[in-house]
């Protein structure tokens, strides 16, 4: 299409397009998964283990089967098909069939008449438990490799060891001038979406099963209930609500929605559940709490030349998307500041906590976190202003790293000119007085995985349009809108290729009886992938209208313009049809209009065990500089204002993309300052603050101004060259802040959340620094090696491993 | 959805019939005003009265009545918000009106009452959790269990005083209305107060709380600082309230009282002592502070670190009494 | 089948439950969003559920369900509450508006439309009780001042929006009401330019 890259010619896509959703939404009239009520229906409430890991040894369900108004009671028995995310963690059941893994894991469900009777009837399930030794730490699961959580895993309690180098770290860090190494730790939290989840199963008179739920992934919902119900697909349709916010949070496939699907098809009536807070807390899939150790060799000049990652992280019960969150945690580091060298070890333990799993930035938050105070440092140390040290050492566009990922545009320059001008960044940066600080930090994220969560080679996403004769569009696509503005998106798209408004598109979207697939709403795949797919089927059908066209007002086909709700010559656009009257005349030529577009990303450039995680079609890239104040006295930490600049590629809906970073920026803060998702190790495994009140989410009062630079530098590969945004403003905030309390009152913070406890802590310690003293000892694997691009590398592993020893 | 148990409800217009029909009830019934305190528990199933007792339909429960010079009569189902628009509240017992300014969020203020406030559950983050976590650690000595985990050796429950109204009530010497089937009786706010976590209140199950009485205004000086997280929602985990009577340029009386780090509110009677017949000066608060802070004895069983917590007391009543500040400070502070 | 589910046929001898439940509602003439409406309600349920359940107006959410979150704020004698801590018999007859009660017959309130142009509702979620806390503020305050926005909405979590979005639709909002022709900024709808 014939668009300057500067976005001239664009009609819709660059606009402040009201959410398609949006007056719904403020009239109270969208259905989210609670607010569906069926003839008849039941409710649901599930019992919950109150140990941390033990054994079952017998569930009595007796005296709740036979209370008034309990239509079934289901144990683990009934569902003993195993399921999980990804094809490597088939871990969890629907109930616990013989082992519980944390307080909170759901051991029987009963479906009663309404929820009173339901509530008494689960607390009257009788289980019977032999306890087993909990690990609560990640230092415990290293340690203790018995009794273990789980029967698979790389060893004991460690679920997935990794060992990758790129290049020879121990050349690199020979060739440096100086070697740094910091310890640093991210605190677990949770994504606490306002909406508790919640979904309703419904079986037809024919057996054909529906499941309503607050999903981000009804795609692989409906894969998981088809496994374990054991049930063709074809029989099972999956409707995703709205989510009442997502993060990550609802991404995989719940015990509860397989638990009312299979009561509704005992009973042959709808049945509902809907979680409480606490049980939300239960079902985490949260931030994965992560220690690491970083070790950097650096030029005179700041440029790397080795780096060595290694990262901890603490997985919960489950697997969930863990093995991916554990490559995660080493795949970006390469992908802002080119490094020469690179080597990455990470792990990721069971413990009897909730699980963790995806939340928003998926594995790179917490690495991020460290890189960029450890540039901090090494800044200070070489004496080189850390914006000047990161401009000077960016990734250049269109490039390989070290580990393979293949980078399209890169606007980090401009990100870090603009927080860098906007905050007056050079008058203030080590020129506040005491107690004021300011600080930086940048950042990267994917658009979306270049592979597939199973593996396939089908596309990742699907749209199909219908035209209708009166001009309306009907889009549909698997995407589910989770708060993000993803239909919005979706009409923009359409909107933008047919000429059309985007108000006069109707979107249906996340049903799997309805919609083409789409994976779903999660690692910021969606403008990417879907937009591309929108583009193409939209393509189709305009081909087939400037056909139509083009005959009636004998032009060629070339010459037909869309715009405006108008379909016209381009060299006389006098001579037009209304878009109406182009369907009618290609619906007369062609038959029904409907056209389907689809895209599956580019092949990935890395061919590596392990290299499934880190590829994407396009890296976004932010900066931040946040402006604080700390009250030595009582180490009080107040965010004044927070600079954010973020290259979107391009910006498909402006007031949604500053929408999106200001979020983004919220949630950073949150887990920067305050939340926690913490346990009692002490006193069973219980969680620490399973409430709204308790767990700490920041208030209007604590939020700060935000400044939004919008940076577009168009991706080849994204549509009308945008790039993702929902993600990636989040990942720079703990970093900036934690740099900017350095530059207040000289103390280093080296954990989130950084809690005016800490910073106390630290300012009374000789080192004037608060952070985890070390690593545990763990022996890790010999290194999948491979060779960098600038070695010659293929992509590909090398052939010949040299023993680990001689490698020290 | 979490859902109340079952209660059958009284609506009772008058005080009288209110207590006649608590007295009959017995310790199965409970009274309730606002029910931002109550009804969360009850979902929680913290408590499970048989009978509930409104009090909203007794108007002579409700109200601001007096003046500065008299003193002031509070209704205690006088509801918070309304308390807070109280131009003799906010002007001449500033110490008050911030205390209840602080007090959760707008929302709840709409509907928590004074009274329900005085009266607030101790609060535990052992205690307060849902019935089923509860039952993870079987249960607690405050509610279904016999430890205290917060301090398993303790022979007392360790749970907080929470309300933000009381420590200031206790520091102005406000008095409490009681009234029972078996009569009335008055007693001063601080002996209200039990260091108990379970037994915290002196009041009597089948007493209901009728008033609350400000002494007068009059040359007192009022203020409240309240430590927290986040600046609404979060229940205070240290409270200081200082009221202050000048003679001049001197202090004649002084009352601080700590909130939040016990069972029960604590005057710190050392602190008071030390700044009266003393200017209020940066020398003499320091003082005061130092006196004052060793009596915040913090446990592990609210938001923040116990250790912290107790330093920021010395903090915070050093905050309390410089905004306090002396007669003809900025203004804002009381008479 | 399992043998611990139960066939049900009709309103058999083993519909205790429901019997108890309808033993002991309450009937209640509500006044919500202008309307009279009659219920019939169990006397512990809360105005939360019988708004939800009874009366089908879902448009109020619920969060936590204990009063933390302020996600099922209504307005309840012109003042926001939380509907998930009112006994619904203690709401006869007292004024209550729901989200759907903002609009004026078809036209939305010009916080809803504000709201939606801005996307201060990102999820939605949280945006009715928003809603309602600000139509209250604005009733009291034609023109607030940002902190006083800060303050009348600190009741409310929102997780999506960071609020920022949500305080400039409410100042959009209260301008419009005294000039239809009020515009957001430009840096609302497009961030900062250098």
């Amino acid at each position: 299409m014939a668009v300057g890259s500067d976005g001239r010619g664009l009609r819709v896509v660059g606009k402040p397009v009201r959410k398609v959703d949006g007056l719904s939404k403020c009239a109270g009239v969208t259905l989210f998964a609670d607010d569906i009520v069926l003839p008849r229906m039941l409710f649901c409430k599930l019992h919950r283990a109150p140990v941390p890991h033990a054994r079952i040894v017998r569930v009595d369900i007796s005296k709740a089967a036979r209370m008034p108004g309990v239509m079934a009671v289901l144990t683990g028995k009934d569902l003993p098909i195993p399921f999980g995310i990804l094809p490597v963690s088939q871990d969890e059941h629907a109930l616990c069939l013989d082992k519980v893994r944390f307080v909170g894991d759901p051991v029987a469900a009963v479906a009663a008449v309404d929820e009173d009777t339901a509530f008494d009837a689960m607390n009257a399930i009788e289980v019977e438990y032999e306890p087993l030794d909990a690990m609560m730490s990640i230092e415990e699961a290293i340690r203790k490799p018995s009794p273990r959580i789980h029967e698979y895993g790389d060893e004991g309690n460690i679920h997935k060891k990794i060992a990758l180098e790129f290049g020879d770290v121990e050349r690199g860090f020979h060739d440096a001038d100086q070697v740094f190494e910091d310890t640093f730790y991210y605190e677990g939290s949770t994504h606490l979406p306002m909406e508790q989840h919640a979904a309703v199963a419904a079986v037809d008179p024919d057996g054909k099963l529906t499941v309503w739920s607050s999903t981000q992934t009804p795609h692989y919902v409906h894969r998981a209930l088809a496994k374990v119900l054991n049930m063709p697909p074809a029989r099972i349709r999956v409707i995703a609500c709205p989510n009442g916010g997502g993060f990550g949070g609802k991404s995989d496939p719940f015990n509860h929605e397989i638990v009312v699907a299979k009561l509704s098809l005992l009973i042959g009536r709808p049945v509902k559940v809907t979680l409480t807070r606490e049980e939300v807390f239960y079902c985490h899939r949260g931030r994965h709490p992560v220690l690491m150790q970083i070790k950097t060799g650096v030029t005179r000049d700041g440029a790397i030349k080795a780096m060595h990652f290694k990262s901890y992280l603490d997985g919960g019960g489950y697997g969930s998307y863990g093995v991916a969150s554990t490559y995660y945690t080493g795949a970006l580091q390469t992908v802002t500041y080119p490094v020469e060298n690179y080597k990455f070890d990470g792990l990721r333990c069971f413990t009897n906590k909730p699980p963790c799993g995806p939340k928003r930035g998926h594995g790179t938050p917490q690495p991020r976190f460290a890189l960029e105070v450890h540039l901090d440092k090494i800044a200070e140390r070489l004496g080189i202003d850390p914006a000047a040290l990161r401009l000077g050492h960016l990734v250049p566009p269109q490039s390989l790293t070290a580990n393979y990922l293949r980078v399209g545009s890169m606007g980090l320059a401009k990100c870090i000119d603009a927080v860098v001008e906007g905050s007056g960044w050079k008058q203030k940066f080590r020129h506040l007085p005491s107690g004021k600080g300011i600080g930086l930090a940048c950042s990267s994220y994917i658009c979306g995985a270049g592979l597939p969560i199973y593996w396939n080679n089908m596309p990742h996403t699907g749209v199909q349009l219908k035209l209708d004769r009166g001009g309306g569009v009907a889009v549909f696509c698997g995407e589910i809108d989770i708060g993000q503005g993803s239909d919005t998106v979706l009409a923009q798209v359409v909107a933008e290729v047919l000429g059309i408004d985007p108000y006069d598109i109707r979107i249906v979207f996340g049903d799997t009886d309805l919609t083409p697939v789409d994976l779903g709403s999660y690692s910021s795949r969606v403008t990417l992938m879907m937009g591309n797919a929108a583009i193409q089927a939209a393509e189709r059908a305009r081909e087939l209208l400037a056909t139509a066209v083009s005959e009636k007002l004998g032009i060629p086909a070339e010459r037909v313009g869309f715009g405006g709700g108008q379909v016209f010559d381009v060299e006389g656009p006098e001579r037009a049809l209304s878009f109406a009257d182009a369907v009618v005349a290609a619906e007369a030529r062609f038959g029904t209009i409907g056209t389907v577009g689809s895209y599956t990303p580019p092949p990935s450039a890395a061919r590596y065990k392990g290299s499934g995680v880190g590829p994407s079609p396009a890296y976004s890239y932010s900066a931040a500089v946040v402006e604080l104040d700390v009250d030595p006295r009582t180490g009080w930490v107040r965010v004044d204002r927070v600079h954010l600049a973020h290259d979107v590629g391009r910006c498909i809906n402006p007031v949604l993309v500053v929408g999106q970073v200001e979020g983004s920026v919220y949630m950073g803060l949150g887990e920067a300052l305050m939340e926690e998702q913490v346990f009692r190790a002490n006193r069973g495994g219980v969680h620490r603050q399973p409430s709204l009140l308790e767990y700490k989410s920041p208030t209007t009062m604590e939020m700060p101004d935000v400044v939004t630079y919008i940076i577009e530098d168009p991706d080849p590969n994204g549509p009308f060259g945008a790039k993702e945004v929902g993600q990636g403003p989040l990942l720079p905030i703990a970093p900036a802040v934690v740099n900017a309390v350095y530059d207040a009152v000289g103390v280093r913070i080296d954990e989130v959340p950084v809690t005016p406890e800490k910073i106390l802590k630290a300012l009374d310690s000789p080192a004037k620094r608060f952070g985890p003293k070390g690593v545990p000892e763990v022996r890790w694997p010999d290194p999948i090696r491979v060779p960098t691009p600038w070695e010659g590398g293929t992509g590909r592993a090398a052939a010949d491993r040299r023993p680990a020893e001689a490698r020290r | 959805m979490m859902r109340l148990p079952r209660f059958r409800y009284h609506a009772p217009a008058t005080l009288g019939e209110a207590a006649a029909i608590l007295q009959g009830e017995g310790s199965q019934a409970m009274v309730v005003a606002g029910g931002t305190d109550l009804y969360p528990n009850m979902k929680r199933r913290h408590q499970t009265p048989k009978t509930l007792i409104g009090l909203r339909k007794i108007d002579a429960l409700r109200g601001v009545k007096g003046s500065p010079a008299r003193g002031l009569w509070i209704g205690p189902a006088t509801i918070l918000t309304d308390l807070e628009e109280s131009a003799l509240v906010r002007e001449h017992y500033p110490g008050l009106y911030e205390a209840i300014h602080s007090i959760s969020t707008p929302i709840l203020r709409n509907m928590g009452t004074i009274g329900g406030n005085i009266c607030l559950d101790t609060r535990c983050n052992y205690y307060n959790q849902n019935y089923e976590w509860r039952r993870a650690i079987n249960f607690c000595m405050k509610c279904d269990g016999d430890t205290c985990w917060v301090a398993p050796g303790s022979d007392v429950c360790l749970a907080v005083s929470s309300s933000d109204t009381a420590p200031i009530l206790c520091a102005f010497g406000a008095r409490i209305q009681l009234v029972s089937k078996k009569g009335t009786r008055t007693i001063e706010a601080k002996d209200l107060y039990r260091r108990d976590g379970i037994d915290y209140l002196t009041k009597r199950s089948d007493e209901i709380l009728a008033g609350i009485t400000l002494p007068p205004a009059a040359r007192w000086r009022s203020s409240y600082r309240k430590l927290r997280r986040r600046e609404a929602f979060d229940f205070p985990v240290l409270g200081v309230a200082a009221c202050v009577r000048f003679d001049g340029e001197i202090v004649a009386e002084a009352r601080l009282w700590l909130g939040a780090v016990s069972m029960a509110p604590v005057e710190a009677a050392e602190a008071q002592a030390a700044l009266v017949g003393r200017r209020l000066t940066e020398e003499t608060i320091e003082e005061a502070a130092r006196l004052a802070y060793p009596l915040a004895k913090p446990v592990d069983n609210t938001d923040f670190g116990l250790r912290w917590r107790k330093e920021m007391t010395r903090h915070f009543v050093r905050e309390a009494l410089l905004e306090v500040g002396p007669p003809g400070s900025p203004s804002g502070r009381g008479n | 089948m399992p043998q611990n589910v139960k066939r049900r046929r009709g309103r058999g001898r083993d519909s205790a439950a429901a019997s108890h439940s309808s033993r002991s509602k309450v009937h209640l003439r509500l006044r919500v969003n202008g309307e009279e409406q009659e219920v019939a309600c169990a006397p512990h349920s809360t105005l939360l559920e019988v708004l939800r359940e009874d009366l089908r107006l879902t448009g109020t959410k619920h969060g936590c369900e204990l009063g933390e979150c302020g996600t099922c704020t209504v307005l309840l004698d012109g003042r926001p509450q939380l509907s998930c801590l009112l006994l619904t018999l203690e709401c006869e007859g007292r004024p209550i508006v729901t989200v759907e009660g903002l609009a004026e017959g078809p036209r939305p309130h010009p916080l809803q439309i504000a709201f939606a142009e801005l996307g201060a509702a990102q999820c939605g979620y949280c945006t009715p009780g928003i809603l309602c806390a600000a139509r209250s503020l604005l009733d009291a305050r034609p023109s607030p001042t940002r902190q006083e926005i800060r303050e009348a909405l600190s009741g409310n979590l929102c997780r999506c929006t960071g609020y920022l979005k949500i305080f400039e639709a409410v100042e959009l909002a209260a301008r419009r009401m005294k000039d239809p022709a009020a515009q957001p900024s430009e840096e609302t709808l497009h961030g900062r330019r250098l």
